[in-house]
């Protein structure tokens, strides 16, 4: 894999960059070229994701495609941020037994995976469980 | 547009087949349907691969299987979406004989998946999945169908024991299915222990990596009078649609709205509704797919397609037979393959050549054939005449 193609994500990956729509009050992760319905951008504004929020799904990857091998068993999990958006990541630095859906986290900066032969470097954001009574900035 | 009707099928007998390569195992289906249907040619065909690129690093398999089956020249195209790709295919199959342009026309599929490690087809699997949002973060399909059944069982207390009922069935029914991959029973406790993939779901409750390949030959109800000897399939019925490719950017994870908006169009097309249809082949990809595309077919209320799933009525001989050929889980799942496959099911039912399955009295079946966690969905209804 050519580092071009994780380079250009690095907005959303490094900083969760999203754009918000004025139109249906909605927002998009990733930032999209045009509004649904409207083959036009123009409502798109940049907007930053929160970097907190629940679990509201998630699984533990016994049977990793191969350029996880290394990394098995880990949890991926459904994360809905605090505005309602949903992401996908890996859930970091917890007991998979003790999981809940509806359970706080934060979105960490982490490395997520090695890639390709080469062994490209890929890094951007992780879930990890809130210590109760710790207020993250 | 024509009536168009499926007059011939052929599929091999599923597997690890490794003494037969990629064109080998097409060209003995298409043989096979090609003989069955009695034509003496065909004007085109259509196959439906998800991605022979990353399985055996062939593409531009068109052309190539035009050759081998000795037919040079004929024109043909490789339909790609995802684990829908054979339904798709059937779908184009289906549109160039109902406008016209063609008479006689095969719709195949085909995968060849055991020439790679099992993590590089689990990673062949995962590039029908969002690359760059789902797959970047670990996500494999196993792990996105896992988090849908955790929120299933959320949101509307569908068990374990469910889940494992919908394994249970489709594994009786595929033990009288002698083209299954697995033609074998299990039962409730093996589903139960059998080695986690991603939790809650186990290894009996994923459909297997399969190499395999299926052909039905469709033709328009003049030519179909004309030839077939065995009773006529029409089809009646198609709905195609598309989602999000992305689980998290959909509203809801579990309903399929690909599903429910694809079986609202194949329904209004074909004038049924879900109390019309005998049985159905659905995309069983894993066992908790097959609990929420029943609800979404309209067979159960949304959330109680588990419930469904342990009350039998999705037995052969139930309410609303679901996959009496073994579906995805018993008969092998070769994604390109499937949806045809699932075509050759509900003819051979409609027919009343389905031997020890055989649903009775089955006139009317449906196929739902589905690509990625939902990202596409195409339906066939069919009826004998």
């Amino acid at each position: 894999m050519f580092p071009s193609r994780t380079w250009r994500e690095n907005p959303q990956r490094y900083r969760l960059e999203a754009v918000k729509c004025a139109k249906h009050n909605k927002v998009f992760f990733p930032p999209r070229r045009v509004s649904p319905g409207s083959l036009d951008g123009s409502s798109l504004k940049p907007y930053q994701l929160p970097n907190e929020g629940t679990i509201y799904t998630f699984t533990t990857i016994e049977v990793p495609p191969s350029q996880f091998k290394d990394s098995a068993p880990y949890v991926v999990g459904m994360i809905e941020l605090t505005d309602g958006t949903k992401i996908t990541c890996q859930v970091a630095d917890c007991d998979p037994s003790t999981l809940k859906i509806g359970q706080k986290v934060k979105i960490e900066f982490r490395r997520v995976q090695t890639h390709g032969e080469h062994g490209v470097l890929s890094y951007g954001y992780k879930a990890v469980p809130a210590i109760q009574g710790v207020t993250t900035v | 547009m024509r009536e168009v009707a499926i007059i011939g099928v052929g599929m091999n007998k599923w597997g690890e087949l490794w003494n037969d390569s990629l064109r080998d195992i097409y060209v003995d289906a298409a043989i096979e349907a090609i003989k069955d249907a009695g034509v003496d040619h065909v004007d085109g065909m259509y196959i439906g691969s998800m991605t022979p690129g990353l399985f055996v690093g062939q593409e531009h398999i068109g052309s190539l299987m035009a050759d081998y089956l000795g037919m040079k020249g004929l024109p043909c195209t490789r339909v790609e979406s995802a684990c829908a790709s054979g339904g798709v295919a059937l779908k184009s199959a289906f549109l160039e004989v109902a406008s016209g342009h063609s008479d006689i026309v095969i719709a195949g599929g085909v995968e060849k998946m055991t020439d790679c490690s099992g993590d590089d087809a689990t990673y062949a699997l995962a590039t029908a999945a969002d690359q760059e949002y789902e797959v970047f973060h670990g996500a494999t399909f196993p792990g996105l169908y896992a988090m849908m059944a955790r929120r299933h069982m959320h949101d509307y207390g569908t068990t374990r024991e469910q889940l494992a009922h919908v394994a249970v069935k489709n594994h009786k029914n595929g033990a009288k299915n002698p083209k299954a991959q697995y033609p074998f029973e299990v039962t409730l406790e093996e589903v139960m222990t059998s080695v986690m993939v991603a939790d809650p779901l186990r290894i009996l409750d994923c459909s297997p990596i399969t190499d395999g390949a299926a052909c039905v030959v469709v033709a328009d109800l003049a030519t179909a009078r004309k030839i077939c000897k065995k009773p006529i399939v029409k089809i009646t019925g198609i709905g195609h649609a598309t989602d999000s490719i992305a689980l998290h950017s959909r509203e809801s994870i579990t309903r399929l709205d690909a599903v429910t908006t694809a079986a609202e169009r194949a329904y209004k097309m074909a004038g049924k509704k879900p109390t019309d249809i005998h049985f159905a082949e659905v995309h069983d990809c894993f066992t908790i797919a097959e609990i929420i595309v029943a609800e979404d077919l309209g067979f159960f209320k949304k959330g109680e397609g588990g419930k469904g799933a342990e009350s039998g009525e999705t037995h052969i001989g139930g309410r609303i037979p679901i996959n009496p050929s073994g579906g995805l889980k018993s008969k092998g799942h070769p994604v390109g393959a499937t949806g045809i496959a699932q075509a050759i099911e509900t003819v051979n039912q409609l027919r009343g050549d389905a031997g020890a399955r055989q649903v009775k009295g089955a006139k009317v079946g449906m196929t739902q054939n589905m690509g990625g966690s939902g990202g596409s969905c195409v339906i066939h209804i069919m009826e004998v005449i």
